[in-house]
């Protein structure tokens, strides 16, 4: 093996495989980024009130208890689907009343047992939660989680 | 110490090891929340504590590689950094970003993407460091003798920072959040770091084991070419559900499948070079803690990233406590054992001493890693459950979790094995002065160093 790989003939392999891989992984990006777009997010607009939801999701740092879509934290339930698991995915009105009455009764100081944090939301910012979490459930995951259970 | 500069590395392994407590204490803190939910709850709730302990983590680790870059670039370059001053300026920036970002999320201020919640200022802040950092190196590197470890290093080091942008990314589109977050997530740790973790492993084999330079360098470039060949596509195995194309179930499953070879490659590395090495290093701490990195890196980074990354098997266990296992010992095995690898060496070094307390250090070892191994278990006996529960039979989370407790419990107790060996590590750094036990005529006569 020495005489046929020499140190700078593994060096030369090293540059030119990985540009090569370089440029193969942003042409897969770049696709892969019109497919979220174009199709599997393209279920439900993104609208400014999904957007507002995002924000809101990420200003309480929801990520580091939870999961979405199967990243994040592991402390408590994923929310990917948690429109699905309430039966809300269809119907914003019920999907707003679900969530804004589960936030509401937190923390719930049941000995043992996890306590999610008080969170001070206003009405509209919960609509936009409540929005956000509907358009994240609509997303095509190639069929991610396996049941409702998350 | 051969250059004078190379001092600089001193005051970042001592801040880096500052925030190696804080790590790991946040980190058992949070264990114990598992066990007793209702710790601290109201006060200072588990995201925050969470944030704390993964943040401290990775700035550890970075501060740890920019010492370490300060310590070998010169070495290697053979002369004297292009500028004290920047490298000073550049860890004051990092010292204040880091109290800064810990100071606003004890009050409540921070982001929501995972690891990048810092605030925009600390982002700044970090952004500025790291092109003072890489000016810095960088002119010191082409003004000097230039070898495959420094160019390894400094590549690794240039694409880390760059990767950094997409830190500033985030679209309003939750899947393309995710997509490009893992620009700086995975191509961090499964590509840039690696080169960073090749380049320091293969100094200190040259420094310890006294191989020569053209066996060292010829693999360091198979192990990077590996590491990147399979770890750039490999970004596949987080495409699988989060909204991107099928397609990358295949790539992510056969290009993630061989980033086992770049680990396995440098555990075989790091042992062939102290077999066939010529030099008998007094500093066998060192030695210990560079074999154990690659030795751990492979298992927790190969065996047990294999273990969930198939697609078939990802859709399963993906975002279970199988994760947590993984993301727990192939970083305590690549970047935690490899920088306190490089401390071990430099340490004596810096501060003008014999390498003492080797065998306080050595105990360090073995308390951090069996308690880090111990942990994965229980992670992975918990996630197994798990797994079946929630994932096949379809029971509810809480419910699951409730059945998980003695795997919590047991988990704790390892935290503390991890945390005694952390504090004892620090300890016999930086306060014995003495051996506490009398070496061998082996060590005691190995005074002749590497090259």
């Amino acid at each position: 093996m020495s005489e046929l790989l020499t140190k700078s003939r593994a060096r030369n392999v090293f540059y030119g495989g990985s540009i090569f891989f370089v440029v193969v992984f942003v042409a897969l990006t770049a696709q892969s980024h019109r497919h979220i777009v174009e199709q599997s997010t393209a279920g439900m607009p993104l609208t400014e009130e999904v957007a507002l939801g995002k924000h809101v999701w990420e200003r309480h740092s929801c990520i580091n208890c939870h999961t979405l879509h199967g990243e994040g934290a592991y402390f408590a339930p994923e929310l990917g689907n948690v429109m699905t698991r309430w039966g809300a995915q269809d119907d914003p009105e019920l999907a707003y009343e679900i969530l804004d009455g589960w936030m509401q009764a937190q923390p719930s100081g049941i000995e043992g047992r996890r306590q999610m944090p008080r969170f001070e939301i206003t009405e509209e910012e919960m609509r936009a939660l409540a929005e956000f979490l509907r358009w994240a459930d609509q997303t095509d995951t190639q069929n991610w989680p396996p049941n409702d259970a998350g | 110490m051969k250059y004078k500069t190379q001092k600089v590395a001193y005051a970042y392994f001592i801040v880096a090891m500052g925030l190696f407590a804080i790590q790991v204490l946040g980190g058992l803190l949070a264990g114990w929340i598992y066990v007793s939910p209702n710790t601290l709850s109201e006060l200072l709730p588990f995201n925050v504590i969470r944030m704390i302990h993964t943040n401290a983590l990775i700035v550890w680790l970075l501060l740890g590689f920019f010492g370490a870059a300060y310590y070998l670039v010169p070495e290697e370059s053979e002369r004297e950094i292009f500028s004290v001053k920047l490298a000073y300026i550049q860890l004051a920036i990092l010292v204040v970003g880091t109290l800064g970002a810990v100071g606003s999320y004890l009050v409540g201020i921070h982001g929501g993407r995972e690891f990048l919640e810092q605030p925009l200022w600390v982002k700044f802040g970090i952004l500025v460091a790291a092109v003072i950092f890489l000016v810095n190196v960088s002119l010191t590197f082409l003004a000097g003798r230039k070898t495959a470890i420094t160019n390894i290093l400094m590549m690794g080091l240039w694409l880390l920072c760059l990767l950094w942008v997409f830190a500033f990314i985030n679209p309003d589109n939750l899947s393309l959040d995710k997509m490009y977050w893992w620009f700086v997530v995975h191509l961090w740790v499964e590509a840039t770091w690696e080169l960073v973790m090749a380049a320091i492993l293969g100094f200190l084999m040259l420094k310890l084991t006294g191989v020569d330079r053209e066996v060292i360098e010829k693999w360091l470039y198979i192990i990077v070419a590996t590491a990147l060949f399979s770890g750039i596509l490999g970004t596949g195995h987080h495409f699988y559900w989060i909204g991107t194309p099928g397609y990358w179930q295949w790539v992510g499953s056969i290009f993630s499948t061989f980033e086992v070879v770049p680990f396995f490659a440098m555990m075989s590395f790091a042992f062939l070079m102290v077999w066939k090495g010529r030099k008998n290093h007094p500093n066998k701490a060192a030695l210990l803690w560079s074999l154990g990195s690659s030795t751990v890196a492979f298992f927790g980074a190969g065996v047990w990233g294999f273990l969930h990354t198939l697609h078939g098997v990802n859709y399963y266990t993906h975002g279970t406590q199988i994760t947590a296992a993984h993301g727990h010992l192939s970083f305590y095995g690549a970047y935690v054992a490899l920088n306190l690898a490089m401390f071990s060496y430099a340490m004596p070094l810096l501060r003008g001493r014999a390498p003492y307390n080797q065998v306080l250090n050595m105990a360090s070892f073995w308390l951090m890693t069996g308690g880090m191994a111990f942990m994965t278990f229980t992670l992975t006996f918990a996630g197994t459950i798990q797994t079946h529960m929630q994932r096949i039979v379809g029971d509810y989370y809480m419910d699951v979790q409730d059945q998980l407790g003695l795997f919590y419990l047991m988990r704790f107790g390892s935290g503390v094995a991890v945390v005694l060996g952390a504090i004892l590590f620090i300890y016999s750094m930086l306060v014995v002065r003495r051996e506490v036990v009398k070496p061998g005529p082996v060590v005691k006569d190995a005074t002749v160093p590497g090259e």
